[in-house]
């Protein structure tokens, strides 16, 4: 059954804010759409409704965290870290307090309304934060377990949400953990690991079914944490398969793409194919056009593999 | 911050003294590191001086906004003893924790990291509403410029102190009238900032940011509105005590050479 990223987030945080009482919510003019309502209507004096101002929400949140709250902040992605990215690096990370920085509708999550609200950046602007720590849940299950993981681990964190109602790929009892991998398809000799975040993960799953008909075994590592990245799961998935394609809807460049050529390269050089939005805005039209006009569709990530391979071999 | 404070009241010519050590200390610091921003630096000394010596106390707590005054905080925080006297020659120094702009991790003491402008009263509104969701007592003291008031993020915070009902945060505004390239009439006209506040729900108190029997009774003043939240409009001189600085804004943002040192610490000495 599909469920929908932030759903998940928003339940598990009306759960968290009844057991932990330092936690508080702000949000700017979006409390529905990004799912806090709930916590909203439940804990109305630890609740803000700062406006459309996404300076202050990030701001104010710093203060609070200082104060020794839990602030969790929402906004779209495009608004907050996209506007927000200064007082993100000095107020909450410089300033090294807790503030959960959490962008919803992230990647083509309102492709409706054209580019200005394609969120395609985030990652790259919160991974290149030091102190940060980058979280991007792959469905509805592991947004809650996400939600409790970043509320505990006392560092400025982001948290990115997706909007549609999307694939459910994990299990509740599947374990979560802050900076490790998990291992979705783990066959013991892959020709190709497929590396990536968030639901389109989904997809590489349906790619990965495809290839394996085609006697093409890989395996599927899910990111959720770009940071602190998991060196050592990519490391050995490039060991064991000598091939790897990344995913993710999202700039390729300074996203999980970068991310994993930058372990890699270091590290155990392989052939590398990128699946995600190559320097180009998005437009208006549907989620699914876009992961068409971009080629991210499961095919898509077939036709990666295939040539992945080839360069493994030639 | 505030806790083990010697709250001994200090008489006004007392007061006066530390802050032409503050000066001295100040131009030293700027003129030792070949960087700094001499002119809000000492604008603010009156300011400062007075919290620290005479109204910071248990539970209280102050936030600088225009971070790159810090020259000024670090003289008051060492005459006051909460730091060595010996770091200010550290400033800006490599591994020293005295920053070029101040940081929290880097020196105890220092309550928020600062110098992007315009963030520091969101900050502080945020930790005033934090102790009220706990029904914390203190008051949050925020140190802001007449500049960073072209900032967004700073009228943001204005309306979300407005809004929450933060009486138990106080800004002070030193309105020294000069930002980074001119006159803030210049380079971005404020209109008339009392009214712009009091059109926002917030009292305005404007004094003198150099007289501190007027700075020490608006703060008082402040703290007894219960229910509304206040700010200071300090009127103060850009470069206040040194004849060639004040009301240049040349001085933003330069060191004095070596001449121009020795001219400075003269006119304090005579002063």
């Amino acid at each position: 059954m599909n469920k929908s990223i932030r759903d998940g987030f928003g339940e598990a945080l009306t759960e968290l804010g009844e057991k932990n009482k330092n936690v508080v919510v702000l949000t700017a003019d979006l409390a529905e759409s990004t799912r806090v309502d709930g916590f909203a209507r439940k804990f109305p004096e630890r609740f803000f409704q700062v406006g459309v101002a996404e300076q202050a929400l990030v701001t104010v949140a710093a203060g609070m965290a200082e104060e020794g709250k839990i602030p969790f902040t929402t906004s779209y992605a495009v608004f907050s870290p996209g506007r927000t990215f200064e007082q993100i690096k000095v107020a909450a990370a410089l300033n090294d307090v807790p503030v959960k920085i959490v962008g919803a509708h992230a990647g083509f999550g309102a492709s409706m309304y054209g580019a200005t609200h394609e969120s395609l950046e985030d990652i790259a602007l919160m991974r290149v934060i030091p102190n940060m720590v980058v979280v991007a849940p792959c469905d509805y299950e592991e947004a809650k377990k996400a939600v409790f993981a970043i509320a505990e681990n006392g560092r400025p964190s982001y948290l990115r949400l997706e909007r549609p109602e999307t694939p459910s790929i994990t299990k509740p009892e599947d374990k979560f953990e802050i900076g490790k991998a998990n291992t979705f398809r783990g066959v013991k000799d892959p020709q190709v690991v497929i590396i990536g975040i968030g639901s389109i993960l989904s997809k590489a799953l349906e790619a990965s079914e495809k290839l394996s008909k085609i006697g093409i075994e890989v395996n599927v590592i899910n990111l959720h944490t770009v940071k602190p990245i998991d060196e050592l799961a990519i490391i050995n998935a490039a060991r064991i398969s000598g091939a790897v394609v990344t995913v993710e809807e999202h700039q390729i460049m300074g996203g999980v793409g970068s991310a994993v050529t930058e372990v890699l390269s270091r590290n155990h050089p392989v052939p590398i194919e990128f699946i995600g939005v190559n320097d180009s805005f998005a437009e208006s039209g549907t989620p699914e056009d876009m992961y068409k006009k971009f080629k991210m569709t499961a095919p898509d990530i077939v036709e990666a593999v295939k040539k992945v391979m080839l360069r493994k071999n030639s | 911050m505030g806790k083990g404070m010697n709250m001994t009241k200090l008489l006004p010519n007392e007061l006066q003294a530390i802050s032409k050590e503050v000066r001295k200390d100040i131009l030293k610091m700027i003129y030792g590191a070949g960087s700094g921003h001499p002119g809000g630096s000492l604008s603010s000394v009156e300011i400062l001086v007075s919290l620290y010596f005479e109204v910071l106390g248990e539970g209280d707590h102050f936030f600088l906004s225009n971070g790159h005054i810090c020259p000024a905080l670090y003289s008051v925080m060492a005459e006051k003893g909460l730091i060595d006297k010996n770091l200010l020659g550290s400033y800006t120094k490599f591994g020293s924790p005295l920053e070029g702009h101040p940081e929290r991790t880097k020196l105890k003491g220092i309550e928020n990291t600062s110098g992007p402008l315009g963030l520091g009263l969101a900050q502080a509104a945020g930790y005033a509403a934090g102790l009220k969701v706990d029904s914390k007592d203190g008051f949050i003291y925020c140190m802001t410029s007449d500049g960073e008031h072209d900032e967004g993020n700073h009228w943001e915070a204005v309306n979300f102190a407005a809004k929450y009902k933060l009486s138990n945060l106080i800004q002070i505004v030193d309105k020294n009238d000069i930002q980074i390239e001119g006159t803030v009439e210049e380079i971005m006209p404020l209109g008339n900032l009392k009214e712009k506040y009091e059109a926002s729900g917030w009292n305005v108190i404007e004094i003198n940011g150099h007289n501190f029997s007027e700075i020490l009774d608006a703060v008082e003043g402040a703290k007894q509105e219960h229910n509304k939240l206040v700010v200071i409009i300090a009127n103060t001189i850009f470069g206040k005590g040194i004849s060639f600085m004040e009301g240049n804004p040349d001085w933003h943002a330069k060191a004095p050479n070596e001449e121009e040192f020795k001219k400075a610490m003269e006119e304090l000495e005579n002063e």
